[in-house]
């Protein structure tokens, strides 16, 4: 018998049991409401998943495969040629560098704005959770207002704004205004984020240290990691594929990907390559998709600890 | 060395006020236990004292010094808290030692404190976890540690222990006060736990509403109750409080209890009592005579019906149907399993354990 349990017990995703249940708990099958569910499912699943179909096999084509018109046909033969010339030598204009100019540009975009709008965004939520600010609601409130204004109604007074701090044109001006547009929202998730942190544990380290920074630094700021990366995909999404800030705050060398991108398919010199903008499509596509997959799991532990605590 | 005072501190949130012209004045070296029901506004009352909240109006001095205005940071406190609140991405180590950050100390001096506390206390093996990987107990001592390391004058509890199991709040209650007397620290403790208080203090505030009722040695506390609501909130089980009326006459004085008659010659009165007035008589449960013996100078014999017992192994608690409602009797426990339902029981209580309250006033005869 105790030999029987051993082994039993060795079965990986088996549970040693000594003998057969007296009370089996029936299976449960497959109802039909949950049979409608997977069909609607599926549907909605099929309204994204075709147009990516499309948008993959036509970046392999070659451009007489193409003119046949058969979309959903698979690609014979086979090329790389498509990406190879969207990324070196597409047309932005009168520029044929291709997208990586745009790739680097928004590269360098990045970073200042992720490092501008988290510090900025953090700080500030943090000194509204936790310590006592005068008029904290109402800026708060005010912050919120914020959020809900339009990025066109202020277009211009930022322009002006920012070509009289000397920034304009420059990848600088840009994290600039990524930083204070996304400010309301981010500082409004730290803020939540910090108001679920124990008061005691604050209390304490007033009693301790009573430092604004030495707290931040030394207690909060390690215990964020997780609201950190929330924020960092947001803000590496929002900031990777913004278009409109690019367009309007980048100079002519420090267009964003996503400008780069609009130009190279809407320039119309000769025969419209079908295949390149696909190719450049998904090429600017491919860097928010990998940090989803790589900080994906982070992300959802995030947004729980801090529905659980905030 | 100091001695930590209050003087008239008033405290109110909005409208409600939750402190009202408090004085208190703690000797050094005293173990102060803050006690009461929960809301009475004794952890608002610690909080003022850390600094974490701001007082209305009044007055708190430490020694000679006014810190009323003081940040936390610079009181020179340290302060152990009912959660802990160890910072919990730090090791116990980064824990203590930030606990020194205020004090701009050189680095082996640090070393020296860290490591002292960790022996005092018996982290030193534990100095390299962080807080999650702690037990209740571990991360209580280690909360110590953090307080102890700053070489304050004066410790401030808040209900540090209600988060352990009994057996482990036995035991650090013990520790505390060894503590306590080792480092002859001024202590002040909030607790609602009547056994902390009574186990630890050198003297009790027992306060309710917002305002101290008692403040006095255990002992006192519990032998002289100088009000209802003192009377009634210490003890375990509580002190049975029955209203009555005074004869006051040429044979004597004695009081009128749901028909009973207490002799009251020998009850040494503060203030000699009006005929007539309407008094609480208050009885402890532990001083009643056991079933069928008498006391000498007995302030009455009880024939009472026994409603209900409990037994907690080494006592027993006999609930004796009085009048509408029960009064509880403390028992042998072997002899308690002889009494049924519904027995008539002889209960004696002698005058000098009984307690004396105006009714009106509640405040002790």
């Amino acid at each position: 018998m105790m030999t029987t349990i051993v082994e039993r017990a060795t079965n990986p995703g088996e549970v040693a049991v000594e003998r057969a249940p007296r009370f089996p708990r029936r299976k449960k099958g497959i109802s039909g409401r949950s049979i409608a569910i997977i069909v609607f499912l599926s549907i909605c699943a099929l309204f994204f998943c075709v147009p990516l179909y499309v948008i993959a096999t036509t970046s392999f084509k070659t451009m007489e495969q193409i003119r046949q018109g058969e979309i959903f046909s698979l690609p014979s033969p086979f090329t790389l040629d498509a990406w190879w010339s969207a990324w070196n030598n597409a047309c932005s204009g009168i520029n044929c560098d291709g997208l990586k100019v745009g790739f680097w540009n928004s590269v360098y975009i990045l970073f200042p704005s992720l490092v501008l709008s988290l510090a900025l965004s953090s700080v500030t939520g943090y000194a509204l959770a936790l310590w006592n600010v005068k008029w904290a609601g109402t800026f708060l409130f005010v912050l919120f207002i914020c959020a809900f204004v339009p990025f066109q109604i202020i277009m211009i007074p930022l322009i002006i704004l920012s070509s009289g701090l000397k920034v304009y044109g420059s990848v600088w001006g840009i994290a600039i205004v990524h930083a204070v547009l996304s400010m309301p929202i981010l500082t409004l998730i730290f803020r939540n984020y910090y108001k679920g942190i124990p008061q005691e544990i604050m209390s304490a380290a007033m009693m301790d240290s009573g430092s604004f920074w030495k707290i931040f630094f030394e207690i909060i700021l390690p215990m964020s990691a997780n609201i950190l990366i929330v924020v960092l995909i947001l803000q590496i999404t929002s900031v990777w594929n913004d278009f409109l800030i690019g367009l309007t705050f980048g100079g002519l060398g420090t267009q964003p990907m996503s400008v780069v991108l609009a130009n190279v398919v809407i320039t119309t010199t000769g025969e419209v390559r079908y295949n390149e903008n696909m190719a450049a499509a998904l090429l600017t596509a491919i860097p928010p998709l990998f940090i989803y997959f790589v900080l994906g799991r982070f992300f959802v532990q995030g947004i729980t600890a801090g529905a659980i605590k905030g | 060395m100091p001695r930590v005072q209050f003087e008239d501190i008033i405290k109110t949130y909005g409208r409600l006020p939750v402190l009202k012209n408090l004085d208190l004045t703690i000797e050094d070296g005293e173990f102060v236990v803050l006690l009461g029901p929960s809301g009475c506004g004794k952890t608002t009352l610690l909080n003022l004292l850390a600094g974490l909240l701001d007082i209305t109006a009044g007055r708190i001095t430490i020694g000679d010094r006014d810190v009323t205005d003081l940040d936390p940071k610079d009181r020179g406190l340290a302060m152990v808290f009912q959660s802990y609140a160890l910072y919990p991405t730090k090791t116990v180590a980064g824990n203590l030692k930030f606990g020194l950050s205020a004090q701009k100390l050189a680095k082996d001096e640090i070393d020296k404190r860290v490591t002292w506390a960790a022996r005092l206390l018996q982290i030193e093996p534990l100095l390299d976890r962080k807080p999650a990987q702690l037990s209740g107990g571990q991360r209580q001592r280690v909360a110590i540690g953090r307080a102890l390391v700053k070489n304050v004058d004066v410790f401030l509890f808040d209900e540090p222990l209600s988060n352990l199991d009994a057996k482990l709040r036995t035991e650090m209650r013990l520790e505390i006060k060894k503590l306590h007397d080792e480092l002859k620290s001024t202590i002040v403790y909030v607790t609602h736990d009547q056994i902390e208080a009574m186990t630890m203090a050198t003297r009790i505030a027992v306060m309710n509403g917002g305002v101290i009722q008692q403040f006095d040695t255990p002992d006192e506390i519990y032998t002289r109750p100088q009000n209802l609501f003192v009377a009634g909130f210490i003890g375990s089980p509580a002190m049975n409080l029955r209203a009555g009326r005074i004869s006051a006459g040429a044979n004597g004085i004695s009081a009128e209890l749901e028909g009973v008659k207490l002799a009251l010659d020998h009850y040494p009165f503060r203030t000699p009592p009006k005929d007539g007035q309407a008094v609480v008589i208050g009885m402890r449960p532990e001083h009643f005579s056991a079933p069928g013996e008498a006391v000498a100078d007995a302030a009455a014999t009880f024939h009472l019906p026994l409603q209900t017992s409990e037994r907690t192994g080494a006592e027993a608690t006999g609930y004796l149907k009085f009048g509408d409602g029960l009064i509880s009797v403390r028992m042998d426990p072997e002899r308690i399993t002889k009494f049924r339902q519904g027995d008539q029981l002889a209960v004696a209580f002698p005058q000098i354990k009984l307690h004396v309250f105006d009714e009106a006033s509640g405040t002790r005869l």
